[in-house]
This record gives structure tokens, sequence and C-alpha cells, in this order.
């Protein structure tokens, strides 16, 4: 036996202390006791649900503030010819009703435009005058409203889609709410699931911990190491979740984008990429990694507090 | 140095009893002082309470009466987050080794230094050398699982010693092992003994204190006997 003779009592033994990584890197062995593939599945199908319902709730909002710009021109008037005097006066009449924020013809070339997918393009086909009015609020009683125009403007033609318009944004709004309640549920989930996979893990390396812990290991030591890991799996769960939601919402915003009159996709760059909440979707991982990290310290540092 | 006064340990009851008079004493009105650099036995029977006594000394549990000093800190009414570093002073061989399954010798050894934040560099010339000291160089790659009860034994003791502790503390560090690991472990701990360290030395073997004649803290029931 070859003693050194030269023991002193250690420097080391106040500085303040960090498990380093490298050979030993895994002293609480958590590679056995958080196994890869259990978290990255959670945080894989917690992100995709959250993404999903983040997608239908940017989606519900886009439409809604859709209709609502459609809506904001809910009334309009057709008069049946096309005479300038007659047109002047029917704007001015209009201009007393009450709520009205504005009265103007539509512009011909849109008209033309609207029209063209039914008519064709025809020069030379006249087309009739058609009187916008916007309203703020939109009208309550879109029928009564019709009437009153009746009454100023004798044998035009009152549309009033105005109503439904502000039923479909009400219920985009509603979908909007629910869905980012559903992300918040989906995260509070994945704070359960990942505490019970921590609990697990604490009890099978109960020994492993208790030994580090005799050995002078602080709390803070023991819950980063295991925050860490845990950060780590789920945030490549988290991103493996994005790969698969970012297709899919892809396709559901294409195919929202033909009830806003979009024409059916055919190429890879016609796919509405613009139309993702990408700043949200690119923050899930990050959000869920913190969330894993958050809930697995504060997991730890509690079941610690069993030790002196 | 160690003191305790009138310190008693009585465990918690066991779980879902709701009478708190289910607890038992372990230990009782221990009084004693151990001076710095000092070796003694700990001495006494099985279930006399060896193992309580270490574990309130190495701070694994904490008094439930009295005032115990342990390096210079009252330990019974220090923070918990002082005890950390306090640990870190202290070194343990326990009877089974409670070295990390999945660690190598090398690793077992280098825990404790890395918990105290030693970098990776300046750590392996501590380890290398104790590995050294124990006589079992060769064998740092090994997990515990492939190396004899004497060799775990060892690592165990390196570990124990690497952080160069101020109290060193042994269960029943020669308990599984033949008279030839016996002696070489026992070496060990005095040499810690003779470079400075405070020694103590649980065993239920009065022929290896006769071998190694010292001062005994001697328990029966749970009480010191004078």
């Amino acid at each position: 036996m070859s003693g050194t003779g030269k023991f002193t009592v250690s420097r080391w033994a106040n500085r303040r202390p960090v498990l380093r990584r490298g050979r030993g890197r895994d002293p609480l062995g958590l590679r056995q006791a958080l196994p890869g593939l259990l978290l990255p599945a959670v945080a894989l199908a917690m992100t995709l649900l959250a993404a999903l319902a983040l997608g239908g709730a940017f989606g519900a909002r886009a439409l809604a503030q859709r209709w609502q710009e459609g809506a904001a021109a809910a009334v309009t008037v057709q008069l049946p010819d096309m005479d300038p005097a007659r047109v002047a006066r029917t704007l001015a009449a209009l201009r007393e009703l009450p709520d009205l924020v504005e009265a103007r013809p539509m512009d011909q070339a849109r008209l033309a435009a609207l029209l063209r997918p039914w008519l064709g393009d025809i020069p030379a086909l006249p087309l009739p005058s058609i009187l916008e009015l916007r309203f703020d609020p939109l009208p309550e009683n879109p029928e009564g409203l019709a009437l009153r125009i009746l009454s100023v403007v004798p044998g035009a033609t009152v549309e009033t889609q105005g109503v439904w318009v502000a039923r479909l944004v009400a219920l985009a709004t509603r979908v909007q709410q629910t869905a980012l309640g559903a992300v918040v549920l989906v995260l509070l989930l994945a704070v359960a699931v990942v505490a019970v996979g921590i609990r697990a893990g604490l009890s099978a390396r109960q020994d492993v911990i208790t030994i580090l812990h005799d050995l002078g290991a602080t709390d803070g030591d023991i819950a980063n190491r295991f925050a860490g890991r845990v950060a780590l799996l789920s945030a490549l769960g988290a991103l493996a979740g994005l790969l698969v939601a970012v297709p899919a919402l892809l396709l559901f915003s294409g195919m929202a984008g033909s009830l806003l009159g979009r024409l059916p996709v055919t190429r890879l760059a016609e796919l509405p990429w613009r139309a993702l909440p990408w700043p949200f979707l690119a923050a899930l991982p990050v959000a869920v990694a913190a969330l894993g990290w958050a809930t697995a310290a504060v997991t730890v540092r509690g079941w610690l507090k069993r030790l002196p | 140095m160690v003191r305790f006064t009138s310190v008693g340990l009585r465990y918690a009851p066991p779980a879902g009893s709701s009478d708190p008079g289910m607890g038992h004493d372990v230990l009782s009105d221990l009084n004693f002082e151990l001076p710095t650099g000092s070796f003694h036995w700990l001495l006494g029977p099985s279930g006399a309470g060896k193992s309580s006594l270490l574990k309130l000394m190495q701070l694994a549990q904490r008094p439930t009466r009295g005032d115990m000093e342990v390096l210079g800190v009252v330990t019974s009414r220090a923070a918990r987050r002082d005890l950390p570093a306090l640990r870190r002073r202290i070194g343990v061989v326990f009877q089974d080794f409670r070295l990390l399954p999945h660690l190598s010798a090398f690793d077992n050894i280098a825990l404790p230094l890395r918990i105290a934040g030693r970098a990776e560099l300046a750590l392996r010339a501590d380890v290398t050398e104790m590995l050294r000291w124990v006589g079992l160089e060769p064998k740092a790659e090994s997990l515990p699982l492939e190396l004899s009860g004497g060799e775990q034994q060892r690592i165990a003791i390196a570990r124990a010693v690497v952080m160069r502790p101020a109290l060193l503390l042994a269960d029943e560090p020669t308990g599984n092992l033949d008279a030839v690991q016996s002696r070489r472990v026992l070496s060990l701990l005095q040499e810690m003994h003779r470079m400075g360290t405070t020694v103590v030395v649980a065993t239920h073997s009065e022929t290896l204190v006769n071998a190694y004649p010292g001062p005994a803290l001697r328990l029966a029931d749970g009480r010191l006997e004078s």
C-alpha cells in the first residue's frame, strides 16, 4: 500500500456544489430512471395536441377577422338602374340611417371581378348599381333594417347577410376561446404526466439519491439533474411533435382557405405557409421544455424534503 | 470535534399508526466528546444503536432530543440548507459499501469531488492517487459487481477519504471481509487517523479491537456504558 501522507481537510468542501457533466456524468443513473422514450412520446403527443389547438385558435381568429371585415359591408342595396342622379339621391337618403358609418357605390371593376366566374369577361355587359352600407355596430335586426331601406329606396334589392356573418363571427370567437382553453388543458395534463413520471423515477433511484444526499449533494444539485434530463427529453419530443403538427396545420389551413375564396393548392409553394402562427409554434418546444424543467425541479425538491 | 449533549433519537412510528408512542427510542441521553484527530471504536452488540449513532454523526439523521455539535457546527439547530457543506467534510464507509452500481470504480471515487464542483481535469489526479492508495489502480474502469467484496470495500474507503474529510466514520467496515482484507482495511483507516482525521469505527468484533487497541464508545440498548 502506498499512502501519500499529504491529506488535509479539503479546500473543496465549502465550494458551491455542482454535479459536473462528463465521465460519470449521470451519477443518478437517470438514463435508466427516466428512459429516453416515455417522456419524449408524452411531449410529442402533448405538443401535437397543443399545436393543433393553437392552429385552430389562430385559424378561427383569422376567419372571424375576415368575416368581420366582410360584415362591415354586410348590407348591399342593388338599384334597378344606373342613373347617377338617383344613386346620389339614394345615398343621401341612406346616410340618415342610424349606426351607418359608410355608404358608397361598389367599384365597378370589383363588381365585374366578382361576377366574372359566373358571367365571364363581357365588357359590354351593363352592370347594376350596388351600394355598400357599413354599420357599426352590426344591425341586430337585419330584416327590420331591410324593410326600412326599402321604404327609403323603393324597388331596390336589399341583401342583409350581416346577421349570419355576425353569428359566424361569434361562433369563430367561441371556437378560438375553446381552442386556447384546450392548449392550457393540454399543458396542465403534460405537467401531471411529467410529475407522475418523475415520481416513478425518484422511486426507482431512491437509494442512489440518498447516497448522493449523504455525500453532500444539495437539493438543487439533484433536482437540477432530474430537471435537465426531463427538459432535454421534453424538448426532443416537442420538436418531433411540431414536425408532425406543421403538415397537419398546413393541410387544415389550406382547407380553410377555400372557405375564404382561395384557389385550391396544387404546389408546395402555394401552401399557406404564412398563415401559420410561427412564433407561437416555435415557442411550443421551449415552453414544453421549460414546463418539464419546472415540474421536475419542483417535484424533486418536494420529494427531497423528506431527507434531513 | 464531535460533541453530544443529552442526545436522544426516536424513530417515527410505523406508517398508518396514529399513536406517537408506537415509535421507540433507539438512542437515549448520549453525552460524549471526540477530540479532533482522535480514533475511537464504537462497540456494542447488534441492535445496540451503533448504526443510528453513526447516522447522527454523518448527518443522515437529526436527533429528536439534545444538542449535537459536529466539526464546530451545532447541527441540531443548523438550517437544513447548511448541512450539505458539512456533509462534504465527513467521510462515511458503509458496511454494505453503497457504491453506485452503474458507475465504474473511478467514477464512484470521483463522485464526492464532482458533487463539490471539482473540475474534471483536476479530480483525475486525486482519484488516480486514491486508486493507487487502496491498491486498485488497474481496476479503475471496473463496475462494482466486477470487484470482490474486499475490493468494493477499499473503493468505498477511497470514496470516503478522497475529499480529505475532517471526520471519517466507518460502520462495520470489515463485517464482510476475510482476515487479510480486514487487516488491509483497518490499516487504511488508521493511516487516515495518523494524517489527522477524526476516525470512528463501529464494530461488534472484539477480536478486531484487541488487534488494534484504542479508546472506545460502548453502546448497550441505545445508551453509552461508562
